[in-house]
């Protein structure tokens, strides 16, 4: 990066760490930040509409589909999250392959389990063998991302359909009285005033998604994990910087900075709840109409 | 697969996990009997980290709770931080964290250096899971139930504590005959949430850095080692995913059955039965 990185065998301390933490190796460790935050954000949205898609269901007045809400809400949270992010992705490549098989190659007859293997046909491959590098690489992102989509958003559904109870009932019934119907009072007086009920589990389940991103690294996604333990392994002579084990450095380093994500989240969250309990019935709100 | 040969799979992978038994895994035709013995052995390892982290976590979070509604600086800001660090943290960065600076510990032992082939026997048994993930489980335990412990204290009724006051209780008599059964009666139900996460917090530890030694592992790793060798997802994780749901209602039953007993100077018109609504997951 620097003029003088050149020989860095020759450098005094100060400069030598200036030059060490500006490799390219390094950069990308730094980049790695950047996709759990960006993963975090795509996940975050997703998620939430699978929970309110969950807890509508749950309350839904067609029996299968409370059932399913029901039961997706419940089984997610009895498992271990951990086990849904080693299944779900491979699962889902499956489940993908063998539709592709079912349309691009209809006379295959052969099993698609033979022993331990799973065979689809060549043009059924996701993604397909011919496919660059970074096809690949986003294809395993976007699994990962389906696997935390479907965790948060069992939790999430649980969350919802909490504050859903929460909203007052005596404004569904007015609502009720003045002859709008089901779907009208789910849109115009459930959905508006269920937001500050669910906040508290809402940020909570904010702090569960932050706490849940270095498990990517178990879905093979080069993550700050990945290159934590990557770069901080000892480096012998034969490595440009050589070094010892570094390796609980680089993690306390992840450790400040899931800290400080988390505590940044706690002040965003405290704030936006001052400002979400402004004109509603509860203590809160009293309160801010008082000052 | 008649129930005889299943047996017999018991017999030689029913205590795999800690070691006896079989030394090989099944390599190639794996039954569903294979899997569901192999998978429920594994449990013997969720189930130690667990039961012994919450045993030890119950004292030590009451510890860190009371210090933390404590009047001294100095009790209460460590208790703070270390609440602070442990809760808003990942449990998997402090798995390695700890791994890291539990290596760090100078062993005795010997190391043993061939050509091709070396390794340290260590005497340092912070370094595998057995100890050292069962120390950063506890930990982490205690930082979130002392959360939970100490958000009792401070909802303790007031009238209660004056009452208290007024028949001339004070100190220890004031703590063990008041402070501490109420708050054990407010926390019980995200306490009991608590401990259902927990448990399966316990099958991050061989996917951490902790080494499964000879693979004996938890439940989880042996329902991966299954994933990956028949490439067939659809039969391991539904197994753990069974022992697991079994574990929680165990869990929900026995915590129900200590919340009765916390409650039963209650009338029994006004006993509040223990319903986990699990709006906050840890």
């Amino acid at each position: 990066m620097f003029s003088y990185c050149a020989d860095p065998a020759s450098l005094d301390r100060l400069h030598w760490f200036a030059c060490y933490l500006t490799t390219a190796k390094q950069m990308m460790f730094y980049q790695s930040f950047l996709v759990v935050i960006v993963l975090m954000l795509i996940t975050a949205p997703i998620a939430l509409a699978a929970g309110l898609a969950g807890a509508l269901a749950g309350r839904s007045h067609v029996l299968p589909l409370r059932w399913i809400g029901w039961a997706y809400a419940n089984i997610v949270r009895g498992v271990p999250d951990i086990a849904f992010f080693l299944f779900v992705p491979i699962a889902l490549d499956q489940g993908i392959e063998y539709l592709r098989l079912k349309v691009k190659c209809p006379d295959w007859t052969e099993p698609v389990r033979q022993g331990n293997d799973f065979v689809v046909c060549a043009a059924a491959k996701m993604p397909l063998n011919s496919a660059p590098q970074y096809v690949h690489e986003l294809y395993g992102i976007a699994l990962a991302i389906a696997a935390y989509t479907f965790v948060f958003g069992a939790f999430g559904a649980n969350v919802l359909s909490g504050a859903m109870r929460a909203v007052p009932h005596a404004q569904l019934e007015t609502a009720e009285a003045y002859g709008m119907t089901r779907g009208q009072i789910t849109r115009r007086i459930l959905l508006p005033q269920m937001w500050v009920y669910a906040l508290p589990g809402l940020s909570n389940l904010w702090m569960i998604l932050i706490k849940a991103t270095p498990l990517l690294f178990l879905l093979g996604v080069e993550d700050v994990v990945y290159w934590a333990r990557e770069l901080g392994g000892s480096k012998t002579s034969a490595y440009t910087y050589a070094h010892p084990d570094w390796r609980l450095w680089y993690f306390l380093v992840l450790l400040v900075f899931y800290l400080l994500l988390t505590r940044v989240s706690e002040i965003a969250f405290a704030r936006l709840s001052r400002r979400l309990s402004r004109g509603q019935a509860t203590a809160a709100g009293m309160k801010e109409a008082r000052a | 697969m008649s129930l005889a040969t299943c047996l017999d799979v018991v017999q030689h992978y029913g205590l795999r996990s800690i070691g006896l038994g079989d030394r090989l895994l099944p390599r190639n035709d794996f039954t569903l009997c294979d899997q569901v013995v192999l998978i429920g052995s594994g449990m013997i390892w969720n189930l130690y980290f667990g039961l012994l982290a919450l045993f030890f976590g119950f004292f030590s979070a009451i510890s860190v709770a009371l210090a933390r509604n404590s009047h001294r600086r100095l009790l209460r800001k460590p208790a703070d931080w270390f609440v602070f660090i442990f809760r808003g943290s990942p449990l998997f960065i402090q798995f390695f964290l700890f791994y890291e600076l539990f290596t760090l510990i100078p062993r005795d032992g010997i190391s043993i250096a061939l050509p091709g082939l070396s390794f340290t026997l260590d005497g340092s048994w912070l370094s595998r899971a057995w100890a050292g993930a069962l120390v950063t489980l506890w930990l982490n335990t205690t930082a979130y139930a002392a959360e939970i412990f100490h958000g009792a204290l401070r909802s303790i009724p007031k009238g209660d504590l004056e009452a208290a006051d007024a028949y001339g209780f004070s100190g220890w008599k004031k703590f063990r005959r008041i402070t501490y059964p109420t708050m054990l009666r407010l926390a019980w139900p995200a306490y009991t949430n608590e401990a259902i996460f927990l448990f399966h917090a316990t099958t991050l530890v061989y996917f951490s850095s902790f080494p499964a030694r000879q693979q004996k592992g938890d439940a989880l790793y042996y329902a991966s080692y299954f994933a990956q060798k028949t490439f067939n997802p659809f039969v391991p994780y539904p197994i753990l995913a069974c022992y697991f749901i079994a574990l929680t209602m165990c869990v929900v039953l026995v915590y129900g059955l200590i919340y009765r007993r916390l409650n039963r100077h209650l009338p029994s018109n006004s006993k509040r039965r223990l319903r986990i609504r699990p709006q906050l997951v840890r």
